[in-house]
C-alpha cells in the first residue's frame, strides 16, 4: 500500500497538515485536525498549562497546536510512534531545546502560571524545578556519591558536609539504590550496571528536590528487571512528584501513569484516564495504535 | 538442494580470491611499514655513528707547575696582575716535558697541541685557588680541536688532519702515556657557542629554546583553548563563524617562514622589539602553534559525548558550568596532547626564526627573556653549515639531544593521554 493516501495528501495541501516522517499505513480517512483532541486535555490543578503550542525545527513543524494541561502530583505517559513529537514536545517543557538552533517553540507555556519561555526566564531556576532523566544513563564519570552531590552544590543546597551527605543518602534510598552503593559511594558511576546507572540518573535528578521529573523513555536501554525496579521507583516517586514519562512501552504506560497522551505526527490526538485509553479508546488512531495495528 | 549446493561451491571460490586479496593487501601494510621503519633505522644510525664522537672530548694531563716568575705573576689574588699574567707558558713548558723530543726550538709547534683557550682554564683556576702559585699541580686541559680531531679520526677520509706529521708522532706518543685521554664531553653540555669546536656547547641553546617554548606554551595554550571553547560552545553558528573557521585552518597549513615574516614585520619593526630574543621567537611560535592547539582542542571539546552536556545541563547547570565542570575535563586529555604535539613541532622549528635573527652567533648562555638567544634547531643548522668539519660531529651530537627533547614530549603525551583518558 502506498505510505500515504492520495485523498490525504489533497488535504493535507488545503489544511497545511505536514508529515514529520512517512507513517507506515496510516490508516484510511482518518484525517487529525489541527488543535483538537479528544478526551479530557485539561485539569483543575495544573502544574504545567500548555496552549497551543507549537515547535519547528527550521521548516519542518514537529509539534502542531497541542493544548495539555499536566495536574500536580499525577504521571502522564506520552506514547506515540516513533517521530510523533512526544519527546520534543517533553523537552519543551524544561527548555531543553534552547541548545537546539533551529528550534523555535511558540504558543503558552506555563509552569505554575508563569511562562517558561519569557525572555527573563531564567533557566537554570526552570531546569532546577524540573528535572530530566533520559533515556540512556548517563552519569557524569566521577564517583557515585560526585554525581548526586553535583546538582545540590552548584545550587548551593547544602551549605555544610553533613547537609550534603544527608541529601545524597535521601536521594539514593529514594531512588531505591541505597542498599547496593552505601559502601562504594568512592567508585566511578560508570562502571555500575545499566539499570543502576539509570537510577543514579534518578537519584541525580532527585537530590536537586524538583517539582517535576520529565522522563524520556527512561527503560528503554534496560532490562526487563530493571525496568520493573525504575517502575516500582516510579510509582513511589509518584506521591511527591509530578511526572512526565515518554515511553515506547504501552504496558509500561498502562503501568505507571494516571492519564496517558497519544501523539500522532506532531498532533495530539488523544488524552484520557489511562484505563481509558487502553481499554476503549475515543479516537481511532489512538484504537490501531493500541492494538498495534502500526507505529 | 542442488541449488545450494552450487552456490556453496561459488562461495568457496570467491573466498579463495577474497582471501588472496586480503594476504596481497597485509603484505602492502607490511611493506609499508618496513620502508618506514628502515627509512628511521638509517636516520638514527646515520646520526648516531656521525654524532656519537660529539659527545667526547680530547684532554691533555700533566704535571704543571706553576711559577710565579715564568708568569709574571706575584699574587694571584689581584686582579690587574692576573689579567696581565702570562698562562700559556707554564702549560708549553709542562707539555715539552712530555713530548719526547721536543725542545725550545720547536716550542711553535707544540703549542698548537694545547687549546688556545687552555690558559683561559688555567686562568680560572688558578683565580679560584690562589694557593697555588708556586707549587705544581696535575692539571687537565682541553687539548686543540685539531688534535681533537686527529685522536677521534685519524683513518677517516671524510676528516682532514691538520697535524704535521712531527705532531702526529708526538700525539700518537702523548695517546700511549696517557698524557691525552678522551673523556665525556661535559664542555658541550655547559657552554654557549664557540668558534673553536672543542669549546662549542649546545647549553646556551637548550636554555633558549626552553625560555622561547616557555614564552610559546604560555600564551598559546591558554589563548588556543579559550578559542576553542569559545568557538565550539559559545559562539552563534553564523557566516562570521565559519569564515573564522576557515581562517583557522588555512593559518594550520601556512608554511612557517611566513610567520618568521610576520614577526619581523610586526613584532621587530612596528613594535621595535629587539631581534634574536626569546620573546619575539615565543610571539612568532605561538603564532604558528596556535592553530594545531586550537583544531585538536576543537577536535577534543567535540567528543565529549553529548549525553554529558545533557545531563549536567538538565539538572540546572549554567553554560559556564556544563563547560567548566564536565567539557573541560573530559576533554582535557585531547587538548594536552594537542598542545604538546604543537610544542613539539615549535621546539623543532627553524625558518621563522632564523628571520627574526634568532640565528646570530651568540656565545653566552641567555639569562632572560629579552637577552639575545639561539635554540637547538637552529645551532643544529648553523653548525651544520659550518666549513669546519669538527663541528659537524656536534651538528649531530645536537640533533640527538633535539631528538630526545622531541621523543620525551611526545612521550608525555601519550603519557598524560592514557592517565587523563575517562571511559563512560
Amino acid at each position: 500500500m502506498n505510505t500515504m493516501n492520495p485523498t490525504i495528501a489533497k488535504e493535507a495541501d488545503h489544511q497545511e497538515i505536514e508529515t514529520v516522517t512517512p507513517v507506515r499505513e496510516q490508516p484510511e480517512e482518518t484525517i487529525i485536525e489541527e488543535g483538537k483532541t479528544v478526551g479530557e486535555p485539561f485539569a483543575d490543578n495544573a502544574k504545567f498549562k500548555l496552549r497551543d503550542v507549537n515547535v519547528s525545527y527550521g521548516d519542518t513543524r514537529a509539534i502542531k497546536n497541542i493544548s495539555l494541561d499536566v495536574a500536580k502530583n499525577e504521571v502522564i505517559a506520552f506514547i506515540g510512534p516513533s517521530g510523533c513529537g512526544k519527546s520534543t514536545f517533553l523537552r519543551c517543557l524544561n527548555r531543553m531545546n534552547d541548545s537546539i538552533e533551529i528550534c523555535k517553540v511558540t504558543g503558552s507555556l506555563q509552569l505554575d502560571d508563569q511562562d517558561i519561555y519569557d525572555r527573563r526566564r531564567d533557566v537554570v531556576e526552570l531546569r532546577a524545578r524540573v528535572g530530566m532523566v533520559f533515556q540512556k544513563p548517563n552519569p557524569f564519570p566521577k564517583s557515585i556519591y560526585d554525581n548526586v552531590a553535583y546538582g545540590p552544590r552548584i545550587h548551593g543546597l547544602a551549605n555544610r558536609k553533613s547537609d550534603l551527605d544527608d541529601i545524597v543518602e535521601n536521594s539514593l534510598r529514594k531512588a531505591g539504590l541505597w542498599s547496593e552503593v552505601k559502601d562504594r559511594l568512592d567508585a566511578t558511576a560508570t562502571g555500575m550496571s545499566g539499570g543502576q546507572q539509570q537510577r543514579l540518573c534518578i537519584a541525580r535528578a532527585i537530590a536537586v528536590s524538583p517539582e517535576v521529573i520529565l522522563m524520556d523513555e527512561p527503560c528503554s536501554a534496560l532490562d526487563p528487571i530493571a525496568t520493573a525496579r525504575v517502575e516500582e521507583l516510579m510509582a513511589e516517586m509518584s506521591e511527591s512528584y509530578t511526572i512526565v514519562i515518554v515511553t515506547h512501552s504501552m504496558q509500561q504506560a498502562a503501568r505507571v501513569s494516571n492519564r496517558t497522551a497519544y501523539f500522532h505526527l506532531g498532533h495530539l490526538v488523544e488524552v484520557n484516564e489511562t484505563n481509558k485509553v487502553f481499554t476503549s479508546p475515543e479516537h481511532e488512531l489512538t484504537e490501531s495504535y493500541i492494538t498495534g495495528r502500526f507505529g | 538442494m542442488t541449488d545450494q549446493r552450487s552456490q556453496a561451491e561459488i562461495v568457496r571460490q570467491s573466498l579463495k580470491r577474497r582471501y588472496r586479496k586480503e594476504r596481497r593487501f597485509r603484505a602492502y601494510g607490511i611493506l609499508a611499514i618496513a620502508i618506514a621503519l628502515s627509512a628511521l633505522v638509517v636516520l638514527f644510525v646515520d646520526i648516531i655513528g656521525k654524532g656519537y664522537t660529539g659527545f667526547t672530548k680530547t684532554t691533555i694531563t700533566m704535571e704543571v707547575e706553576l711559577d710565579g716568575e715564568m708568569m709574571y705573576l706575584d699574587d694571584a689574588t689581584d686582579k690587574k696582575q692576573i689579567k696581565m699574567a702570562d698562562f700559556v707558558e707554564p702549560l708549553l713548558q709542562a707539555l715539552i716535558k712530555q713530548v719526547p723530543g721536543a725542545t725550545e726550538e720547536n716550542r711553535d709547534a707544540v703549542r698548537d697541541l694545547l687549546n688556545p683557550y687552555a690558559s683561559n682554564e688555567l686562568r680560572d683556576m688558578l683565580e679560584q685557588n690562589p694557593e697555588w702559585l708556586g707549587t705544581t699541580q696535575t692539571l687537565t686541559v682541553l687539548a686543540h680541536t685539531d688534535v681533537d680531531v686527529y685522536v677521534k679520526h685519524a683513518g677517516d677520509d671524510a676528516y682532514s688532519i691538520k697535524l704535521s706529521d712531527r705532531q702526529q708522532r708526538w700525539v700518537d706518543q702523548l695517546v700511549e702515556k696517557e698524557v691525552v685521554q678522551t673523556s665525556f664531553n661535559d664542555v658541550f653540555f655547559s657552554s654557549g657557542d664557540s668558534r673553536d669546536p672543542s669549546r662549542a656547547g649546545i647549553l646556551g641553546a637548550i636554555v633558549g629554546s626552553l625560555l622561547t617554548m616557555l614564552v610559546t606554551l604560555v600564551l598559546s595554550f591558554p589563548i588556543g583553548v579559550a578559542a576553542a571553547i569559545y568557538l565550539e560552545e559559545f559562539a552563534p553558528q553564523n557566516k562570521l563563524t565559519d569564515f573564522i573557521e576557515v581562517n583557522i585552518n588555512n593559518l594550520a597549513a601556512v608554511p612557517s617562514i611566513i610567520f618568521g615574516l610576520l614577526g619581523l614585520a610586526v613584532f621587530i619593526n612596528l613594535f621595535g622589539m629587539p631581534r634574536s630574543v626569546p620573546v619575539v621567537g615565543g610571539l612568532v611560535l605561538t603564532l604558528m602553534t596556535l592553530p594545531t592547539i586550537i583544531i585538536s582542542s576543537r577536535a577534543a571539546i567535540k567528543s565529549v559525548p553529548p549525553s554529558i552536556r545533557e545531563a549536567a545541563e538538565g539538572i540546572g547547570a549554567s553554560k559556564m558550568q556544563v563547560v567548566l565542570h564536565h567539557v573541560l575535563p573530559l576533554a582535557m586529555p585531547g587538548m594536552l596532547t594537542g598542545s604538546i604535539i604543537g610544542m613539539a613541532q615549535a621546539l623543532g622549528e627553524t625558518a621563522p626564526l632564523l628571520l627574526i635573527g634568532m640565528v646570530a652567533f651568540i656565545v653566552d648562555v641567555p639569562d632572560g627573556f629579552f637577552d639575545s638567544a639561539t635554540v637547538l634547531p637552529v645551532q643544529v643548522f648553523l653548525w651544520a653549515g659550518s666549513p669546519e668539519l669538527a663541528f659537524i660531529e656536534r651538528a649531530s651530537a645536537a640533533i640527538m639531544v633535539l631528538l630526545a627533547f622531541l621523543v620525551s614530549m611526545n612521550a608525555l603525551a601519550i603519557w598524560l593521554r592514557k592517565r587523563l583518558e575517562r571511559r563512560w
